[in-house]
């Protein structure tokens, strides 16, 4: 029904039956059952079952470009917090700089925040991130907030149609962690713009339309868009 | 004596005027905390919770992480003005105790596989205290649960029965925990009907146990209508008021 | 503990020094502040104080008991305070430490020495049996600032405490009254922290700019526009001037949120 948004679903709602139905991310199965195990929105495309989350921590996966926080430098590495549930190591084999032992410190350091990519996880959830590659590097100035992590496909839109439109009207540089983190650089009205658009897609993330109100919202009063 | 007081008439009122099988009055309403991951505040009868949960996160100190799941740490609390005469703050034994049987119930349903080495902390204080609060406190803890996004078979409820004068009711109430004749609280998993926990106090016939547990899960599955309700309208009702 | 990232200590300083501050308020504004008391039925007086985001719960019981051996003439006031981990994923279970205790002192000086409950009319038998108020607090959400929170949650809790006199009837001798009372209150002063963050002064923290923050300054003002109370806390400085900063900022806001008391006790 367009009218009420998207369907809501709790854990423990059963969404269907095996072979109807193929059971996707964010379902269990018990005795050809599918049930959901989360807080979040129903999606079923062809006969995939999946439930995308409203809420929840952020969980790693392999390739994931996040924002970090350095906790603290050792000798050969960093304790990065990445707004997962176990904190991240950054080794210094993983970084684009030589540094001479236990000179961490020098090139990171308690506070300093970085755009970093997840290198690996384990089965026990150790977790392993890298800055090498050109998209990576340390972040400085501007303003860092955080969000919602299940709602990141709602900021970056369809085929980044979202965040595209929220840098257009605002003139500012954005960076999205997956993790849950926006890294904001502009000047004071524009950073205070975006943090107004993430509200506002947070708050109406499960309805429909949501791009098209964000753009007007965005428009009024908006600088000279080239 | 026990049994002098008139705790239910002969015609089955109790003495706030209820009838032997109805629930005092639930109100629910979830995401109410900021800082919190998820929480819930929860009114049953004169009762009044509030419950947050916080995680997964790393579980510390470290000797406390399981390298295959997550540990579930539950956290009861009564507010030293909760209570007629002022209980001295922090942990008591009874604390201590409906803390871990709490913890217990929860880790059953949680899908904890997910976050080996990570802590599920659920925190419940009990506020205004009348008579069911662990009942009360795990009711909101499930709903804060859902709330913050942990993973989970199903929603866990709780819902006590009683026996007053002879004979057996559902959901006790303050007069009548207190000079009643058996208290027996439980939890179950709505979905299967698995009990999560499980207690009981004074004298029950095991006929007497029979019923008093069907009608607690019977109540159970009356509060968690009202549990899925509220988690359902604090999400949909955005959609609601957009639209318009 | 969680990291501050410098950005965000950088970008709340960049603000400042435009005369800005993250959520858009002026440097000796208030958010939004809401009262609400006798929500705890146990309680003999209670109130539930938001701030912005930061709530804190405040109960009073009331007990009898005896009173301390040099003030027999004197019923006895408690405060105690409690972070409690509901509040904060940095709060932990277990005793109260140096933060909470800070807290409580703080408010039970407030009350206490601004007289503002009468605790000579707290007495039953000189020497020998007194009425006790206990005021915890219980902090339940933490955005910043739980001095102001927590001070005008014990307010407004005590402004509408009854004395249980009926109900501890069989221990009160003979000839004194066994009809519940109100608490004897006068006029309370009303507590505002500021924090300092290199050179600015802020009123009304919230929790990212009390994490950065390098001094605390809380001034307690009475209706006439006298001090009442001052606690200085973190380990930054203030000059001369900031302190004058703090307390004009503390009497014009006193002024506001005492209305405000007043409009939720109905006194």
């Amino acid at each position: 029904m367009p009218n009420e948004g998207r369907q809501v679903v709790i854990p423990g709602q059963i969404l269907g039956e095996i072979p109807a139905l193929i059971p996707g991310r964010g379902t269990f199965v018990e005795n050809k059952k599918i049930y959901a195990e989360r807080l979040g929105v129903l999606n079923i495309q062809e006969k995939f079952v999946h439930i995308i989350p409203l809420k929840g921590r952020y969980e790693p996966i392999v390739g994931d470009f996040v924002i970090g926080v350095v906790e603290e430098a050792s000798t050969s590495n960093w304790m990065v917090d990445i707004n997962a549930p176990y904190p991240a190591l950054l080794h210094v084999h993983e970084v684009p700089w030589e540094i001479e032992f236990a000179d961490t410190e020098k090139y990171l350091n308690t506070g300093d925040t970085i755009l970093a990519k997840v290198l690996s996880v384990d089965e026990s959830k150790k977790l392993q991130i890298t800055l090498n590659d050109r998209n990576l590097f340390k972040l400085k100035g501007g303003h860092l907030i955080e969000f919602e992590p299940s709602i990141y496909r709602r900021i970056m839109g369809k085929k980044y149609s979202m965040i595209e439109i929220i840098q257009k009207y605002t003139r500012c540089r954005i960076k999205v962690g997956k993790n849950g983190r926006i890294w904001i650089d502009g000047d004071a009205e524009g950073i205070e713009k975006v943090l107004l658009a993430i509200s506002m897609i947070e708050r109406e993330a499960i309805t429909f339309g949501l791009t098209d109100r964000i753009e007007e919202f965005l428009k009024k009063d908006a600088k000279d868009v080239r | 004596m026990k049994s002098d007081i008139e705790l239910i008439t002969r015609e089955g009122k109790r003495l706030d005027g209820r009838g032997p099988h109805d629930l005092r009055k639930i109100k629910i309403e979830a995401g109410v905390l900021h800082r919190a991951d998820g929480s819930c505040y929860l009114e049953w009868g004169g009762n009044k919770v509030l419950a947050a949960v916080y995680g997964p996160r790393e579980a510390v100190p470290r000797h406390t992480q399981n390298p295959l799941r997550a540990i579930v740490q539950a956290r009861y609390n009564m507010a030293a003005f909760s209570v007629e005469d002022r209980k001295r703050p922090g942990p008591d034994r009874r604390s201590v105790e409906i803390s871990k049987v709490i913890s217990e119930a929860l880790e059953k349903v949680i899908l904890t596989e997910l976050f080996p080495r990570a802590s599920i902390d659920v925190n419940i204080e009990v506020l205004d205290a009348e008579a069911g609060t662990r009942c009360a406190g795990l009711t909101a803890a499930g709903i804060a649960l859902v709330d913050a996004g942990i993973p989970m078979r199903d929603i866990p409820v709780a819902c006590a029965a009683g026996k007053i004068n002879g004979q057996v009711v559902l959901d006790l109430g303050k007069e009548e925990d207190n000079f009643g004749d058996a208290d027996l609280p439980i939890s179950i998993s709505p979905r299967t009907g698995e009990v999560l926990l499980l207690q009981m106090d004074g004298h029950l016939t095991v006929d007497e146990f029979n019923q008093a547990f069907d009608l607690a899960v019977k109540g159970c599955h009356t509060v968690s209508e009202i549990q899925k309700k509220a988690i359902i309208h604090k999400y949909q009702s955005v959609a609601a008021e957009v639209q318009e | 503990m969680t990291i501050v990232p410098i950005i965000k200590r950088d970008y709340i300083t960049k603000l400042a020094e435009q005369g800005k501050r993250i959520d858009g308020r002026n440097f000796d504004q208030y958010r939004n502040i809401e009262v609400e008391t006798k929500v705890v039925n146990k309680a003999e007086g209670s109130a539930r104080v938001k701030i912005g985001n930061t709530q804190v719960l405040v109960g009073v019981k009331i007990d009898l008991g005896e009173p301390f051996d040099d003030s027999p003439n004197m019923g006895v006031l408690s405060t105690a305070a409690e972070l409690i981990p509901l509040a904060s994923p940095d709060f932990e279970s277990g005793p109260p430490r140096e933060n909470a205790i800070e807290l409580a002192r703080v408010v039970d000086r407030g009350v206490r020495e601004s007289q503002v409950v009468d605790v000579e009319k707290l007495v039953i038998t000189p020497g020998e049996k007194v009425w006790i108020v206990f005021i915890d607090i219980h902090v339940l959400d933490y955005d910043g600032n739980l001095f102001d929170a927590a001070s005008l949650g014990a307010l407004a809790a005590l402004s509408t405490t009854v004395i249980p006199a009926k109900r501890f009837e069989k221990e009160l001798p003979e000839g004194y009254p066994k009809e519940d009372f109100p608490l004897p209150m006068s006029e309370p002063p009303i507590s505002c922290t500021a924090v300092k963050i290199n050179d600015f002064v802020l009123f009304d923290s919230c929790f990212d700019e009390e994490i950065i923050a390098d001094a605390r300054l809380t001034v307690a003002t009475d209706n006439n526009g006298d001090i009442r109370a001052m606690q200085k806390g973190l380990s930054g400085s203030f000059t001369k001037e900031e302190i004058q900063k703090v307390i004009k900022g503390a009497l014009d806001n006193g002024q506001e949120i005492r209305k405000k008391l007043y409009q939720s006790t109905g006194k």
